[in-house]
């Protein structure tokens, strides 16, 4: 499967994915670390994808979103944004009202932290 | 790349803007921070909003000159 096709898949079928540089466990750098720790104080579940291992991913990604930085966030399939955004709206906390509009409002119980490695 | 080159270009791109802000975070021309606030945002959701900041610095992002790139916009009625 192409980058393309493993990106969209991991969009479509997960309910929160960060593309990040480095993993939740070795965030390699400052902006992705903002963007995870937004998602966790929200109580967001969050499948991270390492963009770092193949410049390719990074290429593929920006293909599909339209967006020229890293990190990004999707919810539900959709972009929320990057770093600045997250924090924003975890501020504000619209990130909180829309997880719980689209995960429905025990999202929290079922919090995760998954790590997906593209190939 | 100089703050002053940035602002130009974001002064093109929001000709309406009522605040127009840029700074250069370290000193070294490639970590900066924007804050645009224009009536031409409103009604946006963030990431479009966002958007139209990258399209209006899309060279210099393309080209690398921008290494990190801090946004902050609100669009005004």
């Amino acid at each position: 499967m192409s980058y393309s096709e493993q990106i969209r898949e991991v969009i479509d079928g997960s309910d929160v994915v960060l593309f990040m540089k480095g993993t939740p466990s070795f965030v390699m750098c400052g902006n992705s670390d903002r963007a995870l720790q937004a998602l966790r104080r929200a109580g967001a579940p969050v499948t991270a994808v390492d963009i770092l291992p193949d410049p390719q991913i990074r290429q593929s990604l920006t293909e599909i979103s339209g967006w020229p930085t890293i990190p990004q966030v999707f919810v539900k399939g959709e972009l929320v944004g990057g770093a600045d955004i997250v924090e924003e709206l975890e501020q504000s906390g619209e990130l909180a009202t829309t997880l719980r509009d689209r995960l429905g409002h025990d999202y929290e119980a079922s919090r995760t932290e998954t790590t997906v490695a593209l190939s | 790349m100089s703050a002053d080159r940035l602002t130009a270009l974001l002064e093109r791109a929001f000709p309406d803007a009522t605040e127009l802000q840029v700074v250069d975070r370290t000193g070294g021309g490639d970590h900066f921070q924007v804050v645009v606030t224009s009536a031409s945002l409103h009604g946006l959701s963030l990431v479009e909003q966002h958007r139209r900041v990258y399209e209006a610095l899309s060279e210099p992002l393309a080209d690398g000159t921008i290494h990190e790139l801090r946004i902050k916009t609100k669009g005004t009625t």
